[in-house]
């Protein structure tokens, strides 16, 4: 077992070397243009893309015509978003989307309701799941736009996305899913989960960064999308730019890995969380896990240790790799907006710390990790002023504090 | 980011850690800031009443690694000194020794401010001793 431990995978992924290798060739001798059509160097790179662009879309059940790539996630997002908003400007300028989702999404939004567009912002339940009959009622006749993310990023939680995809498609509005999170770690079918537009990202699923794909149906209903970045008109005028063939070979060949290895790698991440999970549970009082276990990632674990500060717990395990939503971890000082949203309150999110496992996780690794996060909990409580009145019987929720 | 060699000393190995005697007349207490913001600190001090010299000082803190040392770095340089001296110590005092970066300079604010609510406490638990005393003789 080698320090330090990367329990990170919500952030980035390891490009898996069988990725790499897929990738190699179309980094030194395959190097043409996928869109030079009179030779073979372009030829072969077309090849290759094309090869990817069926890997991607076997893994989601899409076609390969329904595929885009694009530089990621966040790209595929601004792309959907302000895509459909244009096209569709005159059947309507509403969107809805929910209060937990991504900044690529909220920031999209904002931009948009500069422009004109209204948007709805959905709060989410103490579990963090959208509530269906709020969803409905938000839709109006000017609404063109449902997105609601498929997994959540912090605290790992699945909304239940075929569900607002029927209910979408019976007000005639469109759904789109930003399953940059799902995507490779649970089943996703744009068919049977009536999605019609969805983002992916290649680095959170073993490939490269600096590349995504952007689903968009061609048919019940065909979806068009007005281009965001203008040039040669690639990817049938919906993305123009020449096309990262490298990049996009390993996000083909790691749709593949995950399409094949799913079933068996979901069942050791979920194994490998819930024994993290118990062992922390076990061992330490007052912890508490932020968003329902019972529609979430098998590999994500976010838990707040209350009355132990974010960044201070991650000072004492430095050698082990995990993010928090204390406020002392973000550039902005400010805590993280998702746990607020489920009402947990500023303390919880300043003591929560996400574990985001992965491919690469052993056993051993998270029971040193339990171990250690045990630890420095302990020794931290010791230093606690709060675990002190805590033990002591004072309800803080009654306590005058004297906040500068 | 990467903190000082000494923020990871005071974090390692905080210093006078612990709790004292609140009704004790003699031991002053300041607690400040709040869960909400990730910052409280416990300050206590315990002040000998005739040569006015701060005889011990124990800190709890909860927050981040910068405010975890500058709390315990204020209870090091409290003892020995009076509690005019206490008085005079200035956040920026500690951010110097801490090296601490812009984004943390409030854990020093905060770390002045429990100073002085420790002496202010402490002060506020004497005065009526003193009266009393004077009013006696």
């Amino acid at each position: 077992m080698k320090l330090p431990i990367y329990m990170d995978n919500h952030a980035t992924t390891p490009v898996d070397p069988r990725v790499f290798e897929a990738m190699r060739p179309y980094l030194t001798n395959i190097f043409g243009n996928s869109a030079s059509r009179n030779h073979s160097f372009g030829w072969e790179a077309e090849e290759a893309t094309e090869k990817a662009r069926k890997q991607v879309a076997s893994l989601i059940g899409a076609t390969s015509k329904e595929i885009v790539f694009t530089s990621g996630a966040t790209e595929s997002d601004n792309l959907a978003l302000k895509g459909v908003a244009e096209m569709y400007a005159e059947k309507g300028n509403h969107i809805i989307t929910a209060a937990t989702e991504h900044k690529a999404i909220l920031d999209t939004c904002k931009r948009l309701e500069k422009h004109g567009t209204r948007v709805t912002y959905l709060p989410v339940r103490q579990n963090g799941l959208v509530d269906l009959d709020q969803l409905k009622a938000a839709i109006t006749d000017k609404t063109v736009l449902i997105s609601i993310m498929h997994a959540n990023n912090e605290i790992g939680v699945l909304q239940p996305i075929r569900e607002i995809g029927r209910i979408a498609r019976e007000r005639g509005v469109l759904l789109h899913t930003d399953a940059t999170q799902s995507v490779g770690k649970v089943p996703v079918n744009v068919l049977d989960d009536n999605i019609d537009l969805m983002s992916i990202s290649a680095h959170k699923m073993y490939g490269p960064k600096g590349v995504g794909a952007l689903y968009v149906r061609r048919r019940n209903p065909r979806v068009q999308l007005t281009a965001q970045m203008d040039g040669g008109g690639h990817e049938r005028g919906m993305r123009s730019g020449t096309l990262n063939v490298p990049g996009i070979v390993g996000l083909g060949e790691a749709c593949a890995l995950a399409q094949a290895e799913m079933p068996a790698e979901s069942k050791r991440m979920a194994f490998l969380r819930d024994k993290l999970k118990d062992r922390l549970m076990n061992s330490l009082d007052e912890v508490y896990i932020n968003g329902t276990l019972e529609h979430r990632l098998p590999n994500n674990l976010n838990i707040s240790f209350a009355y132990v500060e974010g960044e201070s717990l991650l000072m004492g395990i430095n050698e082990i790799a995990v993010s928090s939503g204390s406020a002392c971890t973000s550039a902005t000082l400010e805590p993280s907006y998702v746990l607020k949203a489920l009402g947990a309150g500023d303390d919880l999110a300043h003591s929560s710390i996400r574990f985001g496992l992965g491919r690469f996780n052993t056993e051993e690794e998270v029971d040193y990790v339990a171990g250690k996060v045990i630890e420095v909990v302990k020794k931290l409580r010791e230093l606690s002023p709060l675990y002190e009145m805590f033990k002591e019987g004072i309800d803080l929720t009654k306590v005058q504090w004297t906040a500068h | 980011m990467a903190y000082s060699d000494k923020v990871v000393d005071h974090y390692n190995n905080p210093r006078n850690v612990g709790s004292m005697d609140k009704s004790d007349p003699n031991v002053g207490t300041g607690m400040v800031g709040a869960p909400e913001c990730g910052d409280v600190m416990k300050l206590q001090v315990k002040v000998n009443p005739e040569t006015g010299v701060i005889e011990d000082a124990k800190f709890k803190t909860f927050g981040c690694g910068s405010a975890i040392a500058s709390s315990s770095l204020a209870t090091e340089w409290l003892r020995g000194k009076t509690v005019d001296e206490a008085l005079a110590i200035k956040n920026t005092d500690i951010v110097t020794e801490l090296s601490l970066p812009p984004v943390k300079i409030h854990c020093s604010v905060l770390a002045e401010d429990a100073i002085k609510a420790a002496i202010t406490d402490y002060k506020a638990k004497a005065k009526p001793v003193a009266a009393e005393t004077a009013a006696r003789v």
